[in-house]
């Protein structure tokens, strides 16, 4: 068998003439539509696509995007990362998480302060690097600080069972998996509440591919069938969002309200059973999860059954992980941002008080976050 | 200045200005280091304008795909020289060893420099060495000084002009994904290896051919980006870049797709921009393709008046974006 070049991956997708060629056809269809589409890219990682390649700058006026809250980083309150930099204090305990997380700033600092403070913090490309990590410090207690979306979850549940399988007693998670649908569901039901003050709407979403590789389409169902509006779960690559948001315009010029899949390269209506019966073995649905701007929404995270209680720091450490909660800081407007209700540069400390090298606010933090895209991309241009 | 100092203070970008200017600079500041150029140029009063710079080095791992620590430090300072036009003469070596370290390894880096030394043409004339106790440092740092002599004036991060060109001598960012996946112990089928190298050569060939370079900078910490935006605010001009047209190997470029990197803020060792005039740029490509590593040397941009102080990035499908000073420490995404 030949073997498959990385390229090949990604090359197709971004190939400038099909670009072109989806801007004209967007332009040609959007002309028939009676109002301006408010498309809502749910996942930070398509805000960064269409800031990266510039996508804006290819679309008609009457098509705008407005930046969604699904970027695990910038959804995580105060509270959350103060227990990872408790944690990461305690004596004997090194702690594990991925990427841009350790730059994020709770109450108290961030993952990076407790670095230079003396802490054992490490970051991992996959959650199965900690197995490594707790092997080799058996007198240790290593703990996961899990994050991220239904995409990671599995693998944080796959590092659960090793650790079982292995008899690794001293790993344990500090689990602050979210998931998609019930945000969006938020979304919706609040905006009502603020309609008048911002007169900002959601007609339409692409849902992110990764998500969905997982838990399937079918998680959007209740969106087109309840709410009244459709969802195409698309890709990653700039032609891939060209083709998602052809097809939402197509289903409002033709009055449909469906959902439909862009990404068919590997995403179906049912995911894939097998990781979402994985996750559903170790994990359950918490009553209430605060995210950051957003507050408390039902059952919208995850946290470990019961049954592997011993393997939850949460529950282990309970008697140093504070609950209160803690405000967001004031000038910050992250909240509306995450609720798509406020364009980055609508803030007042927007690049001046708060930058990606010293972020007051979560969208800045990460680099999936929409504030951070807007920084690091410029909005300056044919915005 | 304020706050702790943290390791994006050393990332050759936005951080790393605000160290300099908010320490450094405000203490000791004079007219020749506030032109923050890779080597000064320094005058005397009878004799010729000596170029002069310092560089202190330090990686993880010390050997490492395509060089080491040695070849590095004489490489970093050779090169901060030949990119104000200055052949390479007479260097300073300082070595700070970590107690315990090996002494063959010790040898391996200094034969690693000589052969460096001598593809610059220049010696170590004065030295010194210190021993610190175990866990102080870690294993070896490096700092070398050097002066040479400066063969061509006029060169200079405020010497742009309207409708210069941007020239890159070859692939960007093969050092800083080289370190980066031998650090975090990447395994990749693909063969990764750093550009560490000695600039004088390619640059000696240029200046005699004639070819009388504007600016001319090594695009280490910070990569492309950091010196594309250090010239635009110099010379008060506007620097886009086609992105189609930056030559990238398809390592980095899976490098960069796993990890959600930039190659044009990768750092390089052996890599270099030039701005230069219209008529010089193709020239000046022919020769740099005569080095080895150097095939895929291009004319990646122009200097415009569009937006003064910004550099920008052109797609292939006509939108484009400003390109940012890299800010913050090299960190993979998360999903």
């Amino acid at each position: 068998m030949r073997k498959l070049q990385l390229k090949e991956l990604y090359e197709r997708f971004r190939d400038p003439a099909t670009i072109k060629a989806l801007a004209k056809l967007i332009e040609k269809e959007a002309r028939s539509l009676e109002e301006p589409l408010n498309i809502m890219e749910v996942c930070g990682g398509h805000t960064h696509t269409i800031m990266k390649y510039g996508l804006k700058q290819l679309l008609p006026d009457s098509i705008r995007f407005v930046h969604g809250p699904g970027c695990p980083v910038c959804i995580m309150p105060k509270e959350r990362i103060d227990h990872a930099y408790i944690l990461s204090k305690e004596e004997g305990v090194i702690l594990a998480t991925l990427g841009d997380m350790i730059k994020v700033p709770g109450s108290r600092g961030s993952l990076q302060k407790a670095r230079r403070e003396g802490a054992d913090i490490r970051f991992v490309y996959s959650p199965l690097d900690v197995l490594k990590i707790a092997r080799e410090n058996p007198d240790k207690k290593v703990i996961f600080f899990a994050i991220g979306f239904e995409t990671t979850t599995p693998m944080s549940a796959a590092l659960l069972e090793h650790a079982i399988k292995e008899g690794l007693e001293n790993l344990l998670l500090h689990v602050n998996h979210v998931t998609v649908p019930e945000v969006m569901q938020e979304l919706i039901d609040s905006r009502d509440e603020h309609i008048d003050s911002y007169n900002n709407k959601i007609d339409a979403f692409i849902g992110p591919s990764h998500v969905s590789v997982i838990a399937g389409a079918k998680i959007y169902r209740r969106f087109p069938q309840r709410y009244g509006r459709p969802v195409v779960v698309s890709g990653f690559e700039p032609v891939d969002v060209m083709e998602g948001v052809l097809m939402l315009v197509r289903q409002f010029v033709e009055g449909r309200c469906e959902l439909e899949i862009q990404y068919r390269r590997s995403v179906t209506m049912e995911g894939n059973t097998s990781a979402q019966k994985m996750i559903d073995r170790y994990f359950c649905k918490r009553e209430l999860f605060k995210w950051r701007g957003l507050g408390n929404i039902p059952h919208s995270a995850l946290r470990l059954r019961d049954e592997y209680a011993r393997y939850d720091a949460e529950r282990v450490y309970a008697d140093i992980l504070p609950l209160e909660e803690i405000e967001d800081h004031k000038l910050c407007i992250c909240g509306d941002i995450l609720r798509g209700m406020a364009e980055p540069t609508e803030c007042m400390v927007f690049g001046t008080a708060c930058k990606p090298s010293n972020p007051l606010g979560s969208c800045m933090v990460s680099s999936e976050g929409a504030c951070a895209a807007y920084y690091k991309y410029g909005d300056l241009i044919g915005g | 200045m304020r706050g702790e100092i943290t390791l994006a203070h050393g990332n050759g970008g936005e951080e790393n200005r605000s160290l300099i200017s908010g320490i450094f600079f405000k203490h000791l500041k004079n007219e020749i280091l506030q032109k923050a150029e890779d080597a000064a140029v320094v005058p005397f009063e009878k004799g010729e304008n000596i170029a002069f710079t310092t560089d202190s080095f330090t990686v993880t791992p010390l050997f490492f795909a395509g060089g080491d620590i040695g070849k590095l430090s004489i490489c970093g300072t050779c090169n901060d020289l030949a990119m104000m036009g200055a052949r390479p003469r007479y260097l300073s070596l300082a070595v700070m060893v970590e107690e315990g370290f090996s002494a063959r390894e010790l040898e391996k880096i200094v034969r690693s420099m000589k052969k460096e030394l001598a593809k610059n043409g220049a010696s170590v004339v004065c030295g010194d060495t210190k021993v610190m106790p175990k866990g102080t440092i870690d294993g070896v740092l490096i700092n070398t000084s050097g002066i040479g002599e400066t063969l061509i004036g006029g060169i200079g991060a405020s010497k742009l002009r309207e409708d210069d060109l941007i020239v890159v001598s070859r692939d960007i960012g093969a050092h800083g994904a080289a370190i980066f996946t031998a650090r975090e112990g990447i395994e990749l089928e693909s063969s990764l290896e750093s550009d560490c190298t000695s600039l004088w050569p390619a640059v000696e060939a240029l200046l005699d051919a004639g070819i009388e370079p504007h600016a001319m900078r090594d695009a280490t910490r910070g990569g492309v980006a950091a010196v594309v935006n250090e010239w635009a605010v110099s010379s008060g001009v506007c620097i886009e870049l086609e992105e189609s047209k930056i030559p990238i190997s398809q390592s980095v470029r899976g490098i960069c797709e796993m990890l959600g990197f930039e190659a044009v803020a990768l750092a390089n060792e052996g890599t270099f921009l030039l701005a230069l005039s219209a008529e010089d740029a193709p020239k000046a490509v022919e020769i740099l393709r005569s080095f080895e590593g150097n095939g895929s040397a291009s004319v990646i941009g122009r200097v415009t008046g569009e937006y003064e102080g910004r550099a920008l990035l052109l797609s292939e499908w006509g939108t484009k974006r400003f390109l940012e000073s890299p800010s913050g420490e090299l960190l993979p995404r998360i999903c």
